[in-house]
This record gives C-alpha cells, structure tokens and sequence, in this order.
C-alpha cells in the first residue's frame, strides 16, 4: 500500500535499516564487552528510530519518531553511566567487570540503575511511555519486529544482570514482581481504552512484558530462599513468555497490519462484521488473541501455567512471601481476565457483527504472500501449547543457569510437570473434534433456516446499534473511579437548537495520566526554565564573543584557584 | 469414572429441583423434575435458524463452551479418589478452560451483531473477570494448607476431624455457592425468570442461538452447577468411607445445593446492575479473609 506514495530509494533505506536492526539485535546478546555492547545497543536504537519514521511526510510520526529517539537515549544514558560505574570501581569493563562489581560492593542501586536503562526498552511502566507512541506510528512488519523481538532486549539486559547476583536478591526480587504487578495489570487495564488496534497492541506489549517480569521476580525470590523449584519455574516461565510473546504479539501486529491494508483506519469503532471479508486473517486473529490472553492449549497458557505453579509452591513457606505470593496470583489473575475483557472487545467489535461504516466494504482477504508468514507463526503457537514438555528441557537448561549457588542443577525438574498436561490438552482437542462431528450429523438431518438478528421486537436495528469499543469499556470506567484517563468532550444540545446542528458531537479518548506526569510536566518546566536564558542570545556577534572571553577567564581562574 | 458419572447424572436433575422449589415456595405445583432436561433433548433435536449476520463463530462457540465445562467435570475427585484428569497443577487448567469457554461464548454473543447481546457479553466478560480473584483465592488457601495444587492431593489432604478445617469448609462452601450464582448468571447477580431480553446477563448473550446450540449451552449450564456443587461436596465428603456411603452424600450435597438455590432465588432480589461489581468482589475479600484464617491456622501469622 506504500508503493504509491514511497520512492524507490525510501524502500532502499527502509530495508537497509531493517538489515541493521536484526545485525544490532543479534550482535546484542552476542557481546559481552561492555563498549560494544552499547555500540549495538544504539545501532539498534537508531536503526528502529529509522524504521518508525518511514512515513516521516506526517509531522506526527516525525514527533513520534524524535519523542521515541530521546526516550532510547535516556535508556542509553542509564546503561552506560551503569557500565562506567562498574568499569571505575573494578577496572574490568562489560559483564565480567559487573560479576566483580557484585561481590564487592551494594548490589541494590547498580542494579535500580541498570533496571531502568533496560526497564526503558522493555517497557515497564512507569517507563513506558514511548510504547503506546512508537508502535502505532511505525509500519505493522515494524511495530511487530519492535514489540516481539526488540523490546526483548531491554529483558535480556535484565536478565543477564540477574544472572550476576548474590545479594539482597529478595529485596531486588520483590521491586521486580512488584513493578512488574503494576506494569501487567495497568498495561492490559489501559489497552481496553484505546480505539487505536496498534495503540491497543502496544499496551498489551506492556502486560506482557509485566508477565515475564513476574515471572524473573518469582525466581529470584526463589533463589533468595534457596528453592531451586521455584526459581526455576519463574525463570523458565520468564524465558518461555519472551518468546511466546514474540509469537503471538508479531502475528496480532501483523493481522492490524492486514486490517490497515485493507480498511485504512486503525480506529476499531469504525470496523466490524470483517470476518466475512477476511476470513483467513480473522482466524489468526482470533487463534492469537485466545493464545494472547494466556487460554489453552496455546503457548500464553504453557507460561502462565509454570509461574503460577511457582507461586503456589511459595505459598506455605513464610508470611512475607505467602503474602507477596498472593498478591502476584491475583494480579495475574487480574492480568488474565482483563486481557480476556480487552481481546472478546477487539475480536468482536473489529471482525464480527456488522460493519459500522462504510469503511469496510471494499475490503478483501489479503493475498497469499501476507498471509503465509502469518501461518507460519501459528505452527510454533499451536506446537508449544501442545508439546510443551518437548521445548521444556532446552528452556529449563537455561533456567538452570540462576540456580542458587549451593544447589547442584537437577535435570528435568520442571518439564515432567508438563507431560500430563500436554496429554490433557490433546484430549481436549479430540473432545472438541468429536462434538463438532457430532453437531455436524446432527445438522444434516435438521432444518436449517436463516433470518435477521433478532432486534427484541424493534424493527428498525441499524449496525449503529451495536456495541462499539467505548460502549463496552463503560463499565470497567465507571468502575475503576479516574484511573482509566478517559476524557469526554461532549457538546450537548442547547434549548434553542431545534435541529441537531454540527457542533453536537460525542467523542471520547484516553489520557495517560502516568506519562503527563512523569514525562510531559517536568519536560514542560524545563523548557520554561531554560526559555528564560533566551535573553543571552541576543544574535549579535560581539555579545558571543564576550560570552566565549568571559569562559576563557573562568577557566583560567579556576585553575589558578585549583593550583593555590 | 464414578465422580463424573455421578456429576453428569445429578446435574441433570439440577435444574429441575431447582424450577420446583421455586414453584413449591411460591404456592405453585410446577413441572416435573424431568421437566428442563426433556426441554434440553427436545432443543438438541431441532434445527437452527441462524441470523444472517453471524459467521462461523457462531456455530463453534457454543460447541466450544460446552466441550470447555463437559472437559472440566472430569478434573473434579471424589474424597480421596482422583478425578479422571489429575495431576501437579490441573486447578490452573481447570479454570483457564472455563475462561476458555466464557471467551467463546461471549464472541459468540458479538457475531449476532445485536445491541441487547453486545449488552450481555459486555456484561459477562466484566462479572467473568471480577469474580476469578475470589475462585483462585479460595483454591491458594487449600493449597497452602495442603502443600499440592492439584484438586486430588487437595481433598485428599483435607481433614474433617479438626475444627478449623470445619471452619474454612463453611467459609469456602458460602463462597463457591456464591461464585456459581455469578458464574450461572443466577440471582442476585441476574434474575432468570424476567422477561428474556430485560435479563441482563446469561439469557441475553444467547438470544439468537436457537436448536441444538442453544440446548448446548444449557446443558453446559447444567453441568456448570453441577461441577461447582461437587467441589462443595469434595469439602464435605468423610475419609475412608464405604464407597456407596460417599456417594450418598455426594448426591445429597449436591441436592441441597440446588433446593438452597431455589430457596435463594425465591427470597432474594436482583441487584442494581451497578451494584454487582462490588458484590462480586465482596466473595475476593471473603477468600482472603479465609486466606488470612489459614495462615493463623498455620502459625505463619503470629
């Protein structure tokens, strides 16, 4: 859909970025020197900020794409001060310098400062503002990249971190599962407010980075009581929820990417009844979105499952963490639900019922060569949700890396826990496989009739009257008292208008009260500060020079000052 | 075999007790117990009349929802007699399948395109959410005090000769009674009885399933109460017990269950739909509170 508006040389640069950015991304998690480490860190950090901009003609994906390269470069900020002061302590530069670092000196603040270098990438919130931003901007083969491989690395930074600890890791473990919490249920709770299908992706990007989050704090929690059951159940579920949210998160973007061809709006509330019109990308959708909300038997459920076991084997140990252990179960919980509220609302109001404007009706299924690698995703979906205890080993190999010290690596402590279930959920299918023959025989031999939608005795139902995106998010606003950042502009009407006029409209949108206050209010009183030293520039060259003199003389007399 | 057996064969005659109770109180002779199973076999007879709006959703998701709480009867035990399906954390597939179920049911309700079932799946996706807390709550409980999180080694472990496990079986019968009340869309969250397109919840998503689906969707809600009134009995049911004795009491506890339901439904209001959410949650603080119980209980707290 690009081709008529892109030159050649755009797509050139497109793809040449898009080369860069999975070399960045390897070269990532491939370094151990610190130097070069952040090298490709910021390769990858630019070469994204590149692939945002591909629409750059908007001056709104320019805005986005700059709002998106300063929030990178905070985070390269934080990871690089975090390096040089590991490098100064111990002489050693990179990881290995950062395995000394711990042994000798408080572990709590390096790691807060690495938490938020990388935090910023991951997308925890309240770091995460640059996400609901970035991925609605960006082309969806982008936003899919970007949500499913790339913020991952921020997760890698963590992990690797973690991997070098020894002390007060209950204390790190507890900011984790806790920040993590936060970032789950508030990134799934803010995504059932946007109208936006991207924007909606992009807050359940923030969920699930919570969930892996929950998943890392349980196991050094774990690890802290030297329970290698538990550590090893949080961190194996942490790595199997990357990369099942690599999964299910790529093939969602690529799906709202298809919709986009296809209707040109990302606006949910002007879509609906597509299923008809786009049966194959429906089915995806709707095969990610059951996978997304962690149901079976896809792969989100496999994850969940192993952290809440990790949960629940902590509950009979002590107060603290059968407290804290509770709370991480209804907050995932929560999470589940609510993702399920948000996904029933994005499946139904997008592909079913009838469509809502006119939006829709030259739509068609996309054609062969976008739907084949959305296929190809749903093989590994299906397979780790069903033969999860065949991945299993490979992923507890890794796991076993954050073993605590004293205990020696068992093989195959989690993955037999998976074998009854892998069997259970093929039961299930055959279950469902045998239903549906019986409903088919069944309605061979019977009647089948068609007819309108029953409109409850009211004849004239119009698609106006179906429940759009707002509609269903109402009760979960009235409920939730202000924290949904949902604002109203509604001109109501006046007595004197006899005739609805153009100015009576009903509109609705979402604040991120989070990122006004943590981001846009203190970046707006710096700039206010730092506008009053406008008055220096006065544009005249004499005055700079002056200004370049009086410096010169400072230093000078510093160092006269410094000598004495 | 024997618990399911005996689930699929009380849940059956669940909602006939149920309808007489509520005729018996309120002066009426009513039908026979038979009376809403027969309903059932009739539908699932019938052809369908399918609204043109629909697509294939809607004649998987019914058929999804049932398989989802038909599966999930074979998960329940029998004392200290395991389920068909047990093993170390099925409680975690147990109630993801359920959430499995609701999510089709309420896509389902979405295909027909129509305001009243947007209403109700909005509705039920809501209550769906609120009221899980309260059910993983109430199971964390038992697990702590059991050590397991499997419904088998749960029950096995639960021992009716102490007096504070009489307690938390009280407490966690009151709630489970409570959740399958949400959870069927009963009173005082929804009132079955008004008038079908004021009932705001369950009869309302299914208004445009008509025939064999629709008599699949109440059969599964059959199985629904049946499911939960044999988790209740699983709390009661005495330790090495003859095995006709315990079924005795299974049947019976599962009878009781449903006259107290009917008995509920005659005394009791529907809610103010704004009201239900804190209803909902009030069971969430009532399983923590039963949570709180137990780690006293379990010397963790003082």
């Amino acid at each position: 859909m690009y081709e008529a508006t892109k030159r050649s040389q755009d797509f050139s640069l497109h793809y040449f970025f898009l080369l860069w950015l999975q070399i960045a991304m390897i070269l990532v998690v491939t370094l151990q020197e610190g130097l070069p480490f952040l090298v490709a860190w910021e390769i990858m950090s630019l070469s994204s900020f590149m692939l945002v901009i591909f629409e750059s003609e908007k001056k709104e994906i320019l805005n986005t794409g700059i709002y998106y390269l300063i929030q990178m470069h905070v985070a390269l900020f934080f990871v690089l001060a975090a390096f040089a002061l590991v490098e100064a302590k111990t002489g050693i530069s990179g990881f290995d310098g950062l395995a000394i670092y711990f042994k000798t000196y408080p572990s709590i603040p390096m790691f807060l400062l690495f938490f938020a270098g990388f935090g910023i990438k991951a997308g925890f919130i309240p770091l995460h503002s640059w996400l609901p931003h970035a991925h609605p901007a960006a082309p969806s083969h982008i936003s899919g990249i970007m949500s499913g491989t790339m913020i991952k690395m921020g997760i890698y930074g963590i992990l690797r971190v973690v991997s070098f600890l020894n002390e007060s890791l209950m204390e790190i473990g507890t900011i984790v599962l806790i920040v993590s919490l936060i970032s789950s249920v508030f990134g799934v709770f803010f995504a059932i407010f946007q109208h936006d299908l991207k924007k909606m992706l992009a807050y359940h990007s923030i969920e699930n980075i919570g969930i892996i989050g929950i998943g890392i704090g349980t196991g050094l929690i774990g690890k802290a009581m030297g329970n290698p059951l538990i550590c090893l159940l949080g961190f194996s579920g942490a790595i199997l929820h990357v990369l099942n949210h690599s999964l299910f998160k790529s093939l969602l973007f690529y799906c709202a990417g298809s919709v986009y061809n296809q209707c040109h709006t990302r606006d949910v509330n002007e879509l609906g009844g597509l299923i008809k019109k786009m049966p194959a990308t429906s089915m995806l959708f709707l095969l990610a979105s059951v996978a997304i909300c962690g149901l079976p038997p896809f792969n989100g459920f496999i994850s969940e499952f192993l952290i809440y076991k990790g949960f629940f084997s902590g509950l009979d140990i002590d107060i603290y963490t059968s407290l804290l252990f509770l709370g991480g179960i209804v907050g995932l919980t929560v999470t589940g639900g609510l993702a399920m509220f948000c996904f029933t609302k994005a499946f139904g109001i997008v592909f079913l019922g009838a469509a809502r404007t006119n939006k829709t009706q030259h739509a068609h299924e996309v054609e062969s060569s976008m739907l084949f690698p959305k296929l190809l995703i749903t093989i590994p979906i299906v397979g780790i949700g069903i033969g999860s205890y065949l991945l299993m080993p490979t992923i507890e190999s890794i796991a076993n890396l954050y073993l605590p010290v004293a205990t020696i690596p068992q093989p195959d402590l989690v993955s037999p826990m998976l074998q009854p279930l892998s069997t259970t959920l093929g039961l299930f299918i055959i279950l469902v496989i045998i239903l549906y023959a019986w409903r088919s025989m069944q309605q061979k031999s019977v009647t089948i009739a068609a007819g309108p939608t029953w409109g409850c005795g009211y004849p004239a139902l119009t698609p106006e009257h179906q429940y759009t995106s707002t509609t269903f998010a109402d009760n979960l606003k009235n409920l939730s008292l202000s924290l949904s950042g949902m604002k109203t502009h509604y001109h109501a009407i006046n007595k004197e208008d006899i005739f609805p006029s153009e100015k009576r409209k009903y509109e609705t949108h979402q604040v991120d009260e989070l990122e006004k206050v943590l981001i846009l209010n203190p970046s707006k009183l710096f700039m206010t500060v730092m506008l009053k030293f406008t008055i220096l520039r006065s544009g005249k060259i004499q005055h700079y020079i002056l200004y370049g003199l009086g410096f010169i003389l400072i230093v000078a007399l510093l160092t006269i000052v410094n000598a004495l | 075999m024997i618990p399911a057996a005996l689930i699929i064969l009380t849940s059956l005659l669940f909602p006939g007790i149920i309808v007489k109770v509520k005729a018996k109180v309120s002066g009426r002779k009513g039908p026979g117990l038979l009376q809403p199973i027969l309903d059932i076999i009739r539908l699932l007879r019938k052809g369908n009349v399918y609204s043109t709006t629909t697509s294939i959703i809607f004649q998987i998701g019914p058929l999804i929802y049932f398989a989802t709480i038909l599966f999930s009867i074979f998960f329940i035990p029998f004392g200290d007699t395991a389920g068909l399906i047990s093993f170390q954390g099925d409680l975690f597939l147990f109630i993801y399948l359920l959430g499995l179920g609701k999510f089709f049911l309420i896509i389902n309700a979405l295909d027909a395109g129509s305001g009243f079932e947007g209403m109700g799946a909005n509705r039920e996706a809501l209550y769906s959410m609120l009221a899980e807390p309260a059910f993983i709550i109430l199971f964390g409980t038992f697990s702590m005090m059991a050590g397991y999180d499997s419904f088998y080694e749960i029950f096995a472990h639960w021992h009716l000769n102490s007096s504070t496990y009489l307690v938390l079986s009280l407490l966690a019968s009151y709630v489970l009674v409570q959740i399958a009340m949400v959870e069927n869309s009963r009173l005082p969250v929804d009132d079955p009885k008004t008038h079908l397109e004021l009932t705001m919840v369950h009869e309302v998503i299914v208004l445009d399933n008509s025939g064999f689906d629709l008599g699949l969707i109440q059969l599964a809600n059959a199985f629904k109460f049946g499911v939960f009134g044999a988790l209740i009995a699983n709390f009661i049911l005495p330790e090495h017990q003859a095995l006709w004795i315990r079924a005795l009491i299974f049947i019976g506890v599962i009878f009781l269950f449903a006259v107290i339901v009917g008995l509920m439904e005659s005394f009791r209001a529907r809610l103010k739909m704004e009201k239900n959410p804190q209803f909902i949650l009030t069971l969430s603080a009532i399983s923590a509170i039963a949570f709180l119980v137990a780690l006293i209980i379990t010397n963790k707290l003082i």
